[in-house]
């Protein structure tokens, strides 16, 4: 099911099927070259598979970005372990609702980048993780593996090409750590969340610890596109150093929100206007959230010659993340995004390492006393301070994922903290600046 | 135990589905679809679990106790769960969730007296683009306003 309207401003790759007739079915798939690119990769070598991949300059989906192909290089093929495809399709990160998308209009997009991604690390089963919540894609995904099972392409000597391969679903419970890619592992494994220890990485040992390629949903659903049609075609629809297109989640104040595949490299101040359709009641741009709520937000002024790239978004301190766009017009109250942002961080870190468990704790009660008005001037540096502390020193990113974002809001929005120690506040249904 | 006998054929595939000496991967989608049956995980679920995937009971409740859809008392027949993450609090989820408490006479993670609604404040539940995002067990509801929710309530309250 489609959830907003196509902007014709879009670049559908991953997103070509959406919109036919049951897309989500076998019958459509075939009909539309479907497993075509895994026959085509069946008579590649995994060598070959890789470098096409390489080619590409795919970047991992998921908000870390690492080049897709030089993961795939670092599974040893020749390890006596079995290997194993692990699909990351947990979907937890604020301002993101991508993945959730692809699972439902194309979900055997996903299941033929798993296979290829078999071929290529000598792999035999995979498991996708999905979020607890999204139990009616579980069910769409598991009709889907139904399907290819019944039709021979999950299995054994799929298609008479002598290749194995079984794939499973698995739903999770309820946690955002549980994107994180070792958290997940551990919970794939029936355990608590909790993240591993690095190295060694998936890529050596993973699931059950042994060799995993783990990627994100629409990282895998762009890997047939690549193979059938070649990875320099992909990287081209990019910019140097990161190929292809993002699916773009739009929200917050815009007129179209939605999700859109956007060829990387799209103007920020386009998107926010001709894709989103604007800021509504003729409202100014205040801050901008490229890529879920873990990356520095960006002020109106930083957002000018902005692309949606990872360079781009690395030039101005934040990154292009999971393509979760949060947009924020001149009536929102800053200080209240500050603290339900650090809430989530503290209702979400698994508690096992100290600087995360302790800093999103206290941050979040900083933050509450402040937006109470019971805040001081010595809370705005205390805020900037923790954070600073606790990045870098945390178990896993998620430690990072709350102090970035709060450090960008102490130093580019101080003077609204320091507004709003002298009462000055923004009234709650007009946003009318109020002093009280 | 005995479950229902879709419940127990989903048992046997979820232990067939994992490596050899790996049953306990079963242990949270068990949990989680028992749960769907049960309406929570109660003690004799947790040593019916541990039983099948080869752990201690111990090793099932330190698992529980992590994942936030795991409960150990019952929800309501219909469990509200309204987002107030940025996205959605940025169209107003704030006012929304207040609104949902006084409509149902609820504080946060409480349930009616005659066992129907629960409610509960969650962290982003992917609808992002859609907000603001309500689910009512397994079911998404988009761009949410006060006046929707009481509709979407009142129609569930009608249900029998």
């Amino acid at each position: 099911m489609l959830y907003n309207q196509p902007s014709p401003l879009e670049t559908r790759v991953l997103t070509r099927r959406f919109g036919m007739l049951n897309s989500a079915s076998i019958g459509t798939y075939l009909a539309t070259d479907g497993y075509q690119a895994f026959l085509k990769a069946s008579k590649m070598t995994p060598a070959q598979i890789i470098d096409e991949v390489k080619a590409s300059n795919l970047r991992g989906r998921g908000g870390a970005g690492f080049p897709t192909g030089m993961k795939w290089s670092f599974v040893p093929r020749t390890s006596p372990k079995p290997k194993y495809i692990v699909v990351n399709g947990d979907e937890g990160e604020p301002g993101t609702c991508k993945d959730r998308v692809l699972l439902e209009n194309d979900p055997h997009s996903l299941i033929e980048g798993c296979l290829i991604a078999g071929l290529a690390v000598d792999a035999h089963a995979g498991y996708v993780y999905i979020r607890g919540e999204y139990r009616y894609l579980i069910d769409i995904l598991e009709k889907a593996i139904a399907e290819a099972y019944a039709k021979g392409w999950l299995g054994k000597n799929i298609q008479g090409t002598g290749f194995d391969f079984d794939l499973y679903a698995h739903t999770g419970a309820g946690s955002y750590e549980c994107g994180e890619e070792s958290a997940l592992l551990e919970s794939l494994e029936g355990k608590r969340g909790v993240p591993r220890i690095r190295p060694p990485f998936p890529a050596v040992s993973g699931a059950f610890q042994c060799p995993t390629v783990l990627n994100n949903v629409e990282t895998f659903c762009a890997v047939p596109w690549i193979l059938a049609g070649g990875g320099k075609a992909f990287a081209d629809l990019g910019v140097p150093k990161a190929g292809g297109t993002k699916l773009t989640a739009l929200s917050g104040h815009v007129a179209k929100p939605g999700v859109y595949e956007l060829r990387l490299g799209f103007p920020v101040r386009q998107l926010i206007e001709e894709v989103g359709g604007g800021i509504p009641n003729g409202k100014k741009l205040k801050a901008f959230i490229p890529g879920g709520s873990s990356c520095p937000i960006l002020t109106a002024a930083e957002c000018e010659g902005a692309t949606m790239d990872y360079d781009s978004m690395a030039a101005r301190k934040s990154m292009l993340g999971s393509g979760g766009v949060i947009v924020m017009d001149e009536d929102t109250c800053m200080v209240k995004v500050a603290l339900r942002i650090m809430k989530f961080y503290a209702d979400e870190s698994c508690g096992w390492c100290i600087p995360c468990r302790e800093g999103t704790t206290w941050l979040t009660k900083i933050m509450t006393r402040f937006y109470d008005g019971q805040g001081s001037r010595a809370d705005i540096d205390l805020l900037g301070d923790i954070s600073k502390n606790m990045l870098g020193r945390t178990f896993c990113p998620l430690g990072d994922a709350a102090a970035l974002p709060m450090i960008s809001l102490v130093e580019k929005f101080r003077d609204e903290f320091v507004d709003y120690l002298k009462g000055k506040r923004r009234e709650e249904t007009s946003g009318r600046l109020v002093t009280v | 135990m005995t479950f229902s006998p879709q419940l127990e054929a989903r048992f046997a595939k979820l232990l067939a589905s994992y490596p050899p000496g790996r049953e306990r991967s079963a242990m949270i989608p068990m949990l989680l679809y028992a749960q769907d049956e049960l309406g929570s995980v109660t003690d004799e679920l947790i040593a019916d679990v541990a039983d099948r995937t080869g752990v201690t009971p111990l090793q099932v409740n330190e698992v529980i106790s992590y994942y936030t859809m795991l409960r150990r008392k019952p929800a309501g027949k219909y469990h509200v769960q309204v987002c107030t993450n940025v996205s959605c609090l940025l169209r107003d989820a704030d006012r929304l969730f207040e609104h949902a408490c006084r409509k149902l006479g609820l504080d946060n993670h409480g349930v009616t007296a005659d066992g129907q609604f629960s409610i509960e404040e969650v962290e982003c539940m992917g609808a992002c683009s859609w907000a603001p995002a309500v689910q009512v067990n397994y079911d998404f509801h988009h761009a949410v306003t006060p006046e929707k929710l009481d509709q979407l309530l009142d129609e569930l309250k009608d249900k029998r």
